[in-house]
């Protein structure tokens, strides 16, 4: 056997066990990303995907019940329940009116289980500067 | 002030343009002073963003908040070094960084070859200040760092500014991301020489001499920042960990694994003459990736914790990204027959076979980590539906790839070019096999049943071994023939080879973060809501809630903070005070962890907020070895300063002149 060839084989058999490894890796983590209105569409397709979820959370709907959060994400006037309970810390950036993005699956009775939340300020630059001095 | 800012930053894109021309122009026509001129306007380029970044500074340190960027980078409560942080903790000002430190770079290198590679140099010169022009661009018209925020007759200054994101208001913040910087625009330089030798059609390897340093220096500061990055995650978001796959941290990576792979390629290219088109691919992908890393962070086109606005740059991005990839991609397939490997591959058993591994991984990795953090990207075209990945596939594929290479960091220095027989690697590899056989048997005899752990650590052990037998070997030959003790003749040994044992150093550097990696794979988490008084069990730590405190510090943030007692089987460690901040100028909220470091493990205790009544709620974790990743990154780089080290010249002398002349203990090298 040439040793290009040897050498082709062993290359081929190393990026076909990671090919492999990687297909497996996408299918037990791919998250669908979803707006909360198509999620009502879904019907019960959705039930077993692993979905992603944005919009902002709703004032003063953020409560602790023992190691889980419930808080409410809206968008266009949508509502979705969402009950987190994942290992890690939410983000400091995690409060109301910050836009969150939660990964999970939808439950039956129309709450979303997430495991993973993240969340980003509401765009603070947006905010109008005050206490303008002027001169005179 | 501002002004004056914009107008040089506005100057210094003009020289740079007339620098890239001349250059250019006067090598083709052949008019060396033409070619001076515009090596002068380089150094006129730096010096203008010099102006203009200092400028910037000034404007930030004066708190003039009437410009928008320092309005929304700092404040006047600020310490002094988060208001020079500022100057790279947004947008426009750290594009403004990275021309400037690009600016620099260049007048660096014209400076350092200014008589030497008559033929070469112009077009390095080109190249860098394309490279300039174009963020040129972005500083003066697209994201202008001296942009007002309220302009109008009378008006002189605006209350106070909205402070650093509190987040970054962390030492390790510092240096983290000009560290990265000076990593990213360093690779500009041996891409620029690669270009320049492909456009001259220079026959040998001269790119790569002059390069070579410039390269391992700038992967170093790659290293630092990404290094530095994982340690600020690690202390300061509170989650616990140090790597999270997100697209920002990936696009970091990605050109490290490239610059990576092609600090060990180009190993083969200088002995061999092998692989001289791959290492042209290694060093334009490298810095395409930077750029690609750049663009990703500020495009907003991937989803990231890290809170970047999109804004307008991404076009620009984009354009240049494939402007410089058909250039490069043009110039390696039109000079392909000046890039003709001196020899091929001999045997599967040889170093250039472990090299050729080494690159294939490294890039399969590469490749892995891009695929997934384009993924989202990818599937919106091709099946209108847009999907992620998560950590568990970055994992998955990169686990694997890691635990190879390592065994490939064992292997690769002890086989012999061209051809190795299966007699030789048996008497090389007896004792590292053994070893790293023994650890894993010892570690399945204590209880340990992860198999990824008992690979890693196996490995660790077979690798350390062989390195330890490197030095061996070499340094008691040197103490055999000159009496010197093992200490002292591997210091000799090191320094008449730096490049060989400081690459030593490096390798157990990176098996000591690997052994830190590894234990990860014992990580505790709990979650728990406690009464004052009431207690919890992790792993041996008792955690007990003791007390609670409120308080303000000087106007800049409201904190309370839960004490705990840690003690650890029933013996009393430590009091611990887990503390959340409340900025008051941003309404941003922060954490501060309590974080109990040791060799074995850390104990991390994060507050998350308080529950019904008094009680707390807090996120405890054991993190075993952690500490192992950052002191083998001490390791890491003390090895690559090795390397950066010039070899000992060997110093031949006639026998009578060592005789007698020697006086003191010192010998006076005579030029040989």
């Amino acid at each position: 056997m040439s040793k290009n060839l040897k050498f082709g084989l062993l290359a081929a058999i190393i990026l076909g066990t990671l090919g492999w490894l990687a297909a497996g890796g996408v299918e037990q983590t791919a998250t669908y990303y979803k707006e909360i209105s198509e999620l009502q569409k879904m019907g019960d397709t959705s039930f077993d995907k692993r979905l992603r979820v944005g919009g902002d959370i709703k004032a003063h709907s953020i409560v602790r019940k023992g190691s889980d959060v419930h808080f409410t994400l809206i968008q266009n006037d949508l509502t979705l329940n969402v009950v987190y309970s994942g290992s890690e810390p939410l983000p400091d950036t995690f409060k109301d009116g910050s836009q969150a993005v939660a990964d999970g699956k939808l439950a039956a009775d129309g709450t979303f289980h997430a495991t993973k939340v993240q969340a980003k300020c509401a765009s603070k630059y947006e905010a109008k500067p005050t206490g303008v001095v002027t001169r005179g | 002030m501002e002004n004056l800012g914009a107008l040089a930053l506005l100057l210094a894109f003009c020289f740079a343009i007339y620098a890239l021309l001349g250059s250019v122009i006067g090598k083709l026509t052949n008019r060396p002073f033409l070619i001076q001129s515009a090596q002068r306007a380089v150094y006129t380029v730096w010096a203008l963003v010099t102006v203009g970044a200092a400028v910037l500074v000034y404007s930030i340190m004066h708190g003039d908040y009437r410009l928008a960027y320092v309005w929304e980078t700092s404040n006047k409560t600020m310490p002094i070094q988060y208001k020079f942080a500022a100057w790279w903790g947004g947008q426009a000002g750290s594009l403004l960084f990275w021309s400037w430190l690009l600016a620099t770079y260049s007048a660096v290198v014209t400076f350092q070859n200014r008589r030497k590679f008559r033929e070469m140099m112009p077009y390095v010169i080109g190249v860098l200040m394309s490279i300039q022009t174009f963020f040129l661009i972005l500083n003066t018209f697209v994201a202008s760092p001296f942009r007002l925020l309220v302009a109008g007759k009378g008006v002189v200054d605006l209350g106070d500014g909205q402070g650093l994101n509190p987040l970054l208001q962390y030492w390790t913040m510092v240096i983290h991301p000009p560290m990265l910087y000076l990593g990213y625009v360093g690779f500009s330089v041996p891409f620029a020489f690669a270009m320049g030798s492909l456009i001259t059609k220079q026959p040998g390897e001269e790119w790569i001499k002059t390069t070579r340093r410039w390269t391992l220096v700038t992967w170093l500061f790659q290293s630092c920042g990404i290094v530095l990055g994982s340690a600020w995650a690690y202390a300061v978001l509170g989650w616990g960990g140090y790597w999270a796959w997100d697209p920002v941290e990936n696009a970091s990576l990605l050109p490290w694994i490239t610059g990576t792979a092609f600090l060990h390629s180009v190993m083969m290219q200088e002995k061999k003459g092998m692989m001289k088109v791959w290492n042209m691919v290694l060093v334009s992908s490298t810095f395409l990736l930077c750029i690609f890393g750049t663009f990703l962070t500020r495009s907003g086109i991937v989803q990231s914790v890290h809170a970047f606005a999109s804004s307008p740059i991404g076009p620009w991005f984009s354009s240049f990204l494939a402007l410089a990839t058909a250039c490069t991609v043009f110039l390696i397939m039109s000079r392909l027959d000046f890039l003709k490997s001196e020899s091929e591959l001999q045997s599967v058993l040889s170093r250039e076979s472990s090299f050729m591994f080494n690159n294939l991984v490294l890039l399969a990795s590469c490749f892995s980590i891009l695929w997934g953090t384009l993924f989202p990207v990818i599937t919106e075209y091709t099946m209108g539906e847009k999907i992620s990945v998560d950590k568990p596939f970055f994992d998955r594929v990169n686990i694997p790839i890691a635990l190879f290479l390592l065994l490939l960091t064992g292997i690769g220095p002890l086989i012999a070019w061209r051809k190795s027989s299966f007699d030789s690697l048996k008497r090389a590899f007896r004792w590292p096999t053994i070893l790293g056989v023994a650890t894993a048997v010892i570690l399945i005899a204590f209880g340990m049943r992860h198999i990824y752990a008992l690979v890693s650590f196996a490995l660790c052990a077979f690798v350390m071994t062989t390195i330890a037998i490197e030095f061996w070997k070499g340094s008691s030959a040197i103490s055999a023939k000159s009496g010197q003790n093992l200490i002292s003749a591997m210091i000799e040994l090191t320094h008449r080879n730096t490049r060989r044992y400081g690459g030593y150093l490096v390798h157990v550097g990176i098996v000591i973060m690997f052994i830190g990696f590894t234990g990860a794979a014992f990580n505790q988490a709990k979650t728990v809501e406690l009464a004052q008084g009431e207690s919890t069990q992790l792993g041996a730590y008792n955690i007990k809630v003791i007390g609670y405190e409120e308080g303000e510090q000087a106007d800049q943030y409201r904190w309370d903070r839960v004490i705990i007692d840690l003690s650890k089987n029933g013996e009393h460690l430590s009091i611990e005070k887990p503390e959340r901040r409340f900025f008051i100028a941003s309404q941003t909220p922060t954490t501060d962890v309590a974080l109990r470091r040791r060799l074995n493990e850390d104990v991390y205790i994060n507050f998350a907020g308080t529950g019904a009544g008094t009680n707390v709620v807090m996120q405890t974790y054991i993190f075993p070895l952690v500490s192992w990743i950052w002191i083998g990154f001490l390791v890491v780089l003390f090895g690559t300063l090795v390397c950066l080290v010039p070899d000992k010249k060997k110093l031949v002398f006639p026998r009578m002149e060592v005789v007698g002349t020697e006086v003191g203990g010192y010998v006076k090298p005579a030029k040989v």
